[in-house]
C-alpha cells in the first residue's frame, strides 16, 4: 500500500523512549501505517503505541551520531526518543513527519481500524434525529422534522433532517437559508419542558450595510413565540465585530424589524485567538523554571479562562432567560458552527438533566456539534504545539469540554460521567481510530461514507466494560437545573488536561479508588442486607402458613 | 456593656454581597460580645452573628439616600454590610464597636463569659484530651540522648518558653543557661519534634546575638551536644528560615545567623521566607482581591499574582520539605530558627513535622502539633491576631499560613489526613474567636497567670466531640498514605499551590462547589456502618429461625424497619442555588414601544437598564437548590455544614443574646 513508500526506515533497534513518570526504557522501534510502536520485548508489551495522526510537531537534534527525536502530542505529552545512527534517525523523523500530516482523509486510521470486540450497539445508529424528536414530540405539537435539506442543498453544512416550527413550511425555509450565513436558518437545540421555551440556533442574518431584512426569517423566529410574548436574541459577537460583519454581508436582527426580540452581544472569541491561547497555556504548564508569580502570570497571559469565564457567562445568561424569565431564546454569532454551539449545549447541560447522564452527554454531542455541523476536522486539525498555524485551527469543542468540567467539579454529583470521559473525548476529536469525528459536517461524512466504511465512537464506549471507567461514582439523578458559579475564584486550571503530563496523578488517583470502594462496599453491603430481608420474609411467611392451618 | 452606645436598631438592611440589590430588612443589636442582625422576614427570621473579636475593621461609608452604610470586614473573612436609616444610629453603632472589637483587658473577651453548660469536671477534662508530656512519650523520649530539663521551671530562664523542654542528654544546665544569653530573647534550642526511625531531630531556637563576630562557646556546646544526640550523622543543619538580606541587617543590631567556621560541624542554610509585615501586607492585597466586585479572570489572576501570597505559601512549603529530607533521607539533624523563633519557626517546624509523621495528620495529632509548636512555644497568638488593642505591626497572618500549607497538601494527598478542610476553617475561625481559651495570650506563663484552664474552655475538647462533621472520609488508616513520610516532588511545581476560596472566599456561599463530596461519602459511609450492623442482626434471626422452624415451633418474628435507601445530602440546602449575575443583568423588557426604537441605543442591554433579575428570582429559589432536598439521614446530623456562627455553637450563643 501507499504507506510503504513514506516509511524510509521501519525498525531500528536500541531506541531509548523518555516519556512522562516512567523511567526510561530501550527497544525496538517500529512504523506502521498508522503507528509508531517502540517495544522492549519484554513480557511482550509495547511502552508506545502512538497514532501518527496524534503527533503535533516534532523536534530533531543530534549528538555526535545519536539522534533525538521529540514527539509532542495533541493530548500535550511530550515524548523523546533516542535513536542511534544519524540516518535512520533523519528516515524516522521524515517518515513520521509524512505519515502524520496526511492529506487525505480516507487514508487515516479509522478506515483501516478493524475492531477487536464484538459491536452490540452500532454507535452510528444510536442518536437518530428521528428518535430525539420523539422525546420533544410528546410535549409539545408546536414543532415538526423538516427534510428539505435531504440533499444538502439548502444547507451544506446542516443534516438532512431539522426540527422547525410546525407552522413554517419548507419553502419559506428554503427562503430563510438565502438570509442566512451558510444558509443555517433557526431551527430548534432545544426545547425546555418547565418553561416551554425554546433555544433555536442559526447563522447571522445578512443585512448587509442597507438593512436587508427578509419577513420569512420573521415570521419563522415569531413563529416560536407565543402571543404576547418576547423572546432574546444572543449574539456572541461584541455589538462592534457584529457591525462590521455588515460590510461582508453579515450583520445583525435589527430592533425595528424584530419588535418581538431583545438582542443582546455577549462576545465570544473565536479562530486564531482561542488557538493562541491554547499555545501559551499549554507552553505555561510545560515550563518547569518559573517561579510562583511567573507561573500566574503566564496562566493568565494565556487567557484561557478569561474564554472559559466568557462562555459559562454566555451560556449561564441563556440558561436563565430560559428558565427565569421564560423566554425564548435565538443564538448565533457568524457562522453559527463554533461559539453558537458552545453556548447551546452549555446551556443544555445547565437546564437539562438528561444531558448529565452518560447517553444523554452523547445525545448532545452527536446533535449539537456533529450534526449541527462543528468543522472538527478543520478545528481539530492541530493542537497546542504546531507551527503552521491556520486560521480554521481553534479548540472550540476543547473549550465545550472544559466548561463542562467547571461545571462538573461545582456540582461533582450530579454528572452520570466523570472528569475520564471528557478527556477521552478531547482525545477522539484530536486523534482517534473511529470515524465518529472525521469530516466538517454530516454531508461531508455521508460523502466519505463514515458509517460503512468505519467504526463509531459509541459503539465502542458504551459497551458495559468500557462505561465502568467513565461513570461518576458520585452520581445521584439531580433533575433540577444547575446554576455554576462564574466567578473567577470559582473556575480553575483543568488539571487532568493541562497538567497531565506535567504532574503526577498518583495520590488523586488512589483518592478516586478509595471513593469508589467506599461506594462498591455499601452497594454490596445494600444487596447482601437485602437479600437476607427477602429470605427472612419468607420463612415468616412460612411460619404463618404452619401456624394458620 | 457600658461600651454600648445603642444596643438595638430598627430597620436596618443587611446587603447581600452578591446581588447588592438584594438586602434584607431588619434589626440590629449589640450585646457584650456580639453584633446580632436578625431578619425581619416571619417565615425565616435568619439571624446574622458576628462577634466582636472577629472584627477586623468597620468602615462608615458616605451616607445616601437609603442611609448610612457601615462596611464590617472579619478576621474570617466575613464581610458585612450594613445600612443604618439614621446617620446618629450609625455614628452610635460605629463608636460602640469601635471599642467593643478592641478589648484592652483579656476579661473582656468572649471565652470567659462563654458558657457551654459543662460542669467542672468536664472542663477540666477538656483542658487534658491534648497532653504534651504524653506527645514526647509517644515520639520514644526521653531516651538516651534526650532528656526531659527543669532548666525552664518557673519560667526562669526564658518567659516565653514553656517549663517542660526536652534538650540533649549531654546538654548540662550551664551550657543551656550560657547558650540562652547568646540568643534572642534567651530562647535556646530546644526539641521541637525527634524522629524515632534514625534519631534525628528537628530543633529550635531564636537567632544567635552573634553581632559581626561574637561567640558563645556554651552555644557552640549546645549545637555540639544537639549533633552528638544524633549518632547517624556527623553534622547538623542549621536553617536561618530568613532571608539572607534581613539576617545580614540583624548582624548591625549585634544579631545575626551562626557563623560555620565558629561551630564545628554544622551546614547553614538560608531559606527566605518574608518578615510578618510583608506577610500582612501580602493578605491584605489579596484580600483586596477577594473583594472586587465582578472582577475579570485578568484581575482575579494580576491581583493574586501581585499579592505574592501564593509565593509565601510555597517559601514556607519549601522549608519543610527541606527539613523533612533532612531529617529522613540525609537522617541529619536541623536546628531552625529566624528572628526570635516563634513565627517563621513554627510554621517551618510544623509543616515539617506533619510531613514527617502521619500522627500529626489525625485529628488529635493536629491539635497536638498546634499546642506543641503555636501555643506551648510562645507563639504571640495575642499580638499576631489582635485579640487585645495593640500595635497594628504586630499583627500578621502567620498561623493562617501555616493552615493553608496544611490545606494545599491535603489537596495534592486527599486520602492521608484524617480531617477534612471544615476542620482547619474552624480552627482559623476560633483562633481570632477567643471563644476558648486556648490561643490567649503571648506565653504559657501568661496563660498561667491569667488561670486560663480554670476560667475558660478548651476548643480541642469542642472539636473532639463533634469530631463526626471533620472527618476525611477517604481516610483510611491502613491506606498507603497514611503510612510515613509525604513525598512531594522534587521539581518546582508552582501550579500545585491554588488559591483557597474554600477560606477566603468562604461565606461567598455561591462560589463553592454546589455539592460536596465530602458530605457525601460521609454520609454513605454512615449508611454503611448502619448496614453493617443490620446484616449481623438479619444475620443472626435468620439462623435463629432456621433453628426454631427445625424444631418446629412457630416463633413469631416482627419483621425490621426496612431502611428505605433515599440518597444522600449533598448540598448545602440553606444555599439556594440561584443564577448570579451572569452579567447580562436580565430585566424584563423595558416597556418601550419598538417603533420608536432607534436602533442604535436599543441594540445592547446596557448595565444600567439590565437591572438584575435575582429579587424576582429570589422567590423560587428554595425549590431551585441545584440538588434536590434529599432529607434523609444526613451524617452530621443537618443538611448544612456546621458553621461557627450557627449549628453547633447555637444555644450557646443565644443564651448570651437572651440575657443581652
Amino acid at each position: 500500500m501507499e504507506f510503504a513508500e513514506l516509511i524510509k526506515t521501519p525498525r531500528v533497534d536500541n531506541v531509548v523512549l523518555h516519556r512522562p513518570f516512567y523511567p526510561a526504557v530501550e527497544g525496538t522501534l517500529c512504523l506502521t501505517g498508522h503507528h509508531l510502536i517502540l517495544s522492549s520485548r519484554q513480557d511482550n508489551t509495547e511502552e508506545l503505541w502512538l497514532l501518527h495522526s496524534n503527533i503535533d510537531a516534532i523536534d530533531k537534534r543530534f549528538v555526535g551520531s545519536l539522534g533525538t527525536i521529540i514527539i509532542k502530542c495533541k493530548d500535550f505529552r511530550i515524548i523523546q526518543l533516542d535513536i542511534p545512527g544519524m540516518e535512520e534517525c533523519l528516515n524516522i523523523a521524515s517518515s513520521i513527519e509524512a505519515l502524520s500530516t496526511l492529506d487525505s482523509i480516507t487514508l487515516m486510521y479509522p478506515f483501516f481500524y478493524r475492531p477487536m470486540f464484538e459491536v452490540i450497539e452500532d454507535g452510528w445508529h444510536s442518536f437518530l434525529p428521528e428518535q430525539e424528536f420523539k422525546l420533544y414530540s410528546s410535549a409539545t405539537s408546536q414543532w415538526r422534522l423538516s427534510y428539505v435539506n435531504k440533499e444538502f442543498a439548502v444547507c451544506p453544512t446542516y443534516p438532512p433532517i431539522v426540527i422547525v416550527p410546525e407552522s413554517i413550511d419548507d419553502e419559506t425555509l428554503r427562503k430563510v437559508a438565502t438570509f442566512r450565513h451558510g444558509g443555517r436558518f433557526p431551527v430548534l437545540s432545544y426545547y425546555h419542558q418547565k418553561s416551554k421555551r425554546v433555544i433555536m440556533r442559526s447563522g447571522q442574518p445578512l443585512t448587509g450595510t442597507n438593512g436587508r431584512r427578509c419577513k420569512e426569517d420573521e415570521k419563522l423566529i415569531n413563529a416560536t413565540l407565543r402571543a404576547g410574548s418576547r423572546g432574546y436574541i444572543i449574539d456572541t459577537r461584541s455589538l462592534n465585530v457584529a457591525q462590521q460583519a455588515r460590510a461582508k454581508g453579515g450583520g445583525f436582527e435589527q430592533e425595528a424589524h424584530y419588535p418581538q426580540w431583545r438582542r443582546i452581544h455577549k462576545s465570544i472569541e473565536r479562530y486564531h485567538i482561542l488557538q493562541e491561547s491554547l499555545i501559551k497555556l499549554v507552553e505555561a504548564c510545560n515550563d518547569q523554571t518559573h517561579n510562583m508569580d511567573r507561573w500566574l502570570s503566564k496562566l493568565e497571559a494565556s487567557n484561557w479562562l478569561t474564554h472559559i469565564k466568557e462562555i459559562l457567562t454566555a451560556a449561564c445568561l441563556v440558561a436563565q432567560c430560559i428558565d427565569r424569565e421564560e423566554a425564548s431564546v435565538l443564538i448565533h454569532g457568524t457562522e453559527g458552527t463554533d461559539s453558537t454551539l458552545q453556548v447551546t449545549s452549555l446551556a443544555q447541560i445547565i437546564l437539562e438533566p438528561r444531558s448529565r447522564t452518560i447517553r444523554g452527554f452523547e445525545a448532545l454531542i452527536e446533535r449539537e456539534w456533529l450534526q449541527a455541523g462543528h468543522p472538527f476536522q478543520q478545528r481539530c486539525a492541530q493542537s497546542a504545539y504546531c507551527n503552521t498555524k491556520q486560521k480554521w485551527e481553534a479548540p472550540v469543542f476543547l473549550l465545550f469540554l472544559d466548561c463542562v468540567w467547571q461545571i462538573l467539579r461545582q456540582f461533582p454529583c450530579s454528572f452520570e460521567f466523570n472528569e475520564n470521559f471528557l478527556i477521552m473525548l478531547f482525545e477522539h476529536a484530536y486523534a482517534s481510530q473511529f470515524g465518529t469525528f472525521l469530516g466538517n459536517s454530516e454531508s461531508e461524512r455521508c460523502k466519505l461514507k463514515l458509517q460503512q466504511k468505519t467504526m463509531s465512537l459509541w459503539s465502542w464506549v458504551n459497551q458495559p466494560s468500557k462505561l465502568s471507567k467513565y461513570t461518576n461514582p458520585l452520581f445521584e439523578a439531580n433533575n433540577l437545573v444547575i446554576w455554576p458559579s462564574v466567578a473567577p475564584q470559582s473556575l480553575l486550571l483543568w488539571e487532568g488536561i493541562f497538567l497531565r503530563w506535567n504532574r503526577s496523578s498518583k495520590y488523586l488517583d488512589e483518592a478516586y479508588e478509595e471513593m469508589v470502594n467506599i461506594i462498591e462496599y455499601n452497594k454490596e453491603l445494600q444487596a447482601k442486607v437485602n437479600i437476607l430481608r427477602r429470605q427472612l420474609a419468607e420463612l415468616e411467611t412460612e411460619d404463618e402458613m404452619q401456624e394458620s392451618p | 456593656m457600658e461600651h454600648i452606645r445603642t444596643p438595638k436598631v430598627e430597620n436596618v438592611r443587611l446587603v447581600d454581597r452578591v446581588s447588592p440589590k438584594k438586602a434584607a430588612l431588619g434589626t440590629l443589636y449589640l450585646t457584650a460580645t456580639h453584633v446580632i442582625f436578625v431578619e425581619n422576614s416571619p417565615d425565616t427570621r435568619k439571624e446574622t452573628w458576628i462577634l466582636h473579636s472577629q472584627i477586623s475593621t468597620i468602615e462608615k461609608q458616605a451616607t445616601t439616600a437609603t442611609g448610612c452604610p457601615l462596611l464590617i470586614r472579619c478576621k474570617n473573612f466575613q464581610i458585612i454590610q450594613l445600612i443604618i436609616p439614621q446617620e446618629r444610629d450609625c455614628h452610635d453603632v460605629y463608636i460602640s464597636l469601635i471599642r467593643l472589637a478592641r478589648p484592652v483587658k483579656y476579661e473582656e473577651l468572649y471565652c470567659f463569659s462563654f458558657n457551654p453548660m459543662l460542669d467542672k469536671e468536664e472542663r477540666e477534662q477538656g483542658w487534658v484530651l491534648i497532653n504534651l508530656s504524653e506527645e514526647y512519650k509517644r515520639m520514644g523520649l526521653p531516651n538516651n540522648y534526650w532528656q526531659l530539663s527543669d532548666v525552664n521551671r518557673e519560667y526562669r530562664v526564658c518567659d516565653s518558653y514553656p517549663t517542660e523542654l526536652y534538650v540533649p542528654k549531654s546538654a548540662t544546665a550551664h551550657i543551656i543557661v550560657g547558650s540562652s544569653k547568646f540568643r534572642s530573647r534567651r530562647r535556646f534550642p530546644v526539641l521541637s519534634y525527634y524522629y524515632k526511625d534514625n534519631h534525628a531531630s528537628i530543633c529550635r531556637s531564636s537567632q544567635p546575638l552573634s553581632g559581626f563576630s561574637a561567640r558563645c562557646l556554651e552555644d557552640e556546646q549546645m549545637l555540639q551536644a544537639i549533633r552528638k544526640a544524633n549518632p547517624g550523622s556527623d553534622f547538623v543543619y542549621v536553617v536561618d528560615t530568613r532571608p539572607k538580606l534581613n539576617a545580614m541587617a540583624n548582624r548591625a543590631a549585634g544579631k545575626g545567623y551562626e557563623n560555620e567556621d565558629n561551630y564545628s560541624n554544622i551546614k547553614f542554610q538560608f531559606i527566605g521566607i518574608e518578615n510578618i509585615h510583608v506577610m500582612r501586607n501580602s493578605l491584605q492585597k489579596m484580600l483586596e482581591v477577594c473583594e472586587l466586585k465582578s472582577p475579570s479572570m485578568s484581575d482575579f489572576l494580576w491581583g493574586l499574582e501581585n499579592s505574592g501570597w501564593l509565593r509565601h505559601i510555597k517559601a514556607i512549603m519549601d522549608a519543610g520539605i527541606f527539613i523533612a529530607k533532612a531529617v529522613s533521607e540525609e537522617g541529619a539533624s536541623v536546628l531552625v530558627h529566624c528572628s526570635d523563633g516563634w513565627d517563621r519557626t513554627a510554621q517551618v517546624c510544623s509543616v515539617a513535622s506533619l510531613l514527617l509523621d502521619p500522627h500529626y495528620r489525625t485529628l488529635k495529632g493536629f491539635m497536638v502539633l498546634i499546642e506543641k509548636d503555636w501555643i506551648s512555644f510562645g507563639h504571640k497568638f495575642n499580638h499576631r491576631y489582635g485579640n487585645l488593642d495593640g500595635d497594628p505591626k504586630e499583627i500578621s497572618p502567620v498561623i493562617d499560613q501555616f493552615i493553608e500549607c496544611v490545606w494545599q497538601l491535603m489537596e495534592q494527598f486527599p486520602c492521608a489526613f484524617e480531617f477534612n478542610e471544615r476542620f482547619l476553617i474552624h480552627i482559623q475561625h476560633h483562633i481570632y474567636s477567643c471563644q476558648f481559651g486556648n490561643f490567649l495570650c503571648n506565653s504559657q506563663k501568661e496563660r498561667r497567670e491569667l488561670k486560663i484552664q480554670e476560667r475558660t474552655y478548651s476548643l480541642w475538647a469542642h472539636l473532639w466531640k463533634n469530631r463526626a462533621d471533620y472527618l476525611n472520609p477517604l481516610f483510611r488508616a491502613d491506606h498507603s498514605q497514611t503510612q510515613g513520610t509525604l513525598h512531594l516532588p522534587t521539581t518546582p511545581c508552582n501550579f500545585m499551590y491554588k488559591f483557597w476560596s474554600g477560606m477566603y472566599n468562604r461565606f461567598e456561599k455561591g462560589m463553592q462547589p454546589r455539592q460536596s463530596v465530602t458530605d457525601y461519602l460521609m454520609a454513605v459511609k454512615e449508611e454503611t456502618q448502619q448496614l453493617e450492623e443490620e446484616l449481623e442482626a438479619l444475620e443472626e434471626r435468620l439462623e435463629k429461625i432456621q433453628k426454631v422452624q427445625l424444631n418446629c415451633t412457630k416463633v413469631k418474628c416482627k419483621q425490621s424497619e426496612p431502611s428505605k435507601h433515599s440518597g444522600f445530602s449533598t448540598s448545602d440546602n440553606s444555599i439556594a442555588n440561584t443564577p448570579q449575575d451572569y452579567s447580562g443583568n436580565l430585566k424584563s423588557f423595558p416597556s418601550r414601544s419598538p417603533s420608536q426604537g432607534d436602533e442604535d441605543s436599543a441594540l445592547i442591554l446596557t448595565q444600567d437598564n439590565l437591572k438584575s433579575s435575582d429579587p424576582d428570582l429570589s422567590a423560587n429559589s428554595d425549590q431551585e437548590s441545584g440538588v434536590e432536598d434529599l432529607s434523609c439521614r444526613s451524617p452530621s446530623g443537618g443538611e448544612h455544614a456546621p458553621s461557627e456562627d450557627s449549628g453547633k455553637d447555637r444555644d450557646s450563643d443565644e443564651a448570651v443574646f437572651l440575657t443581652a
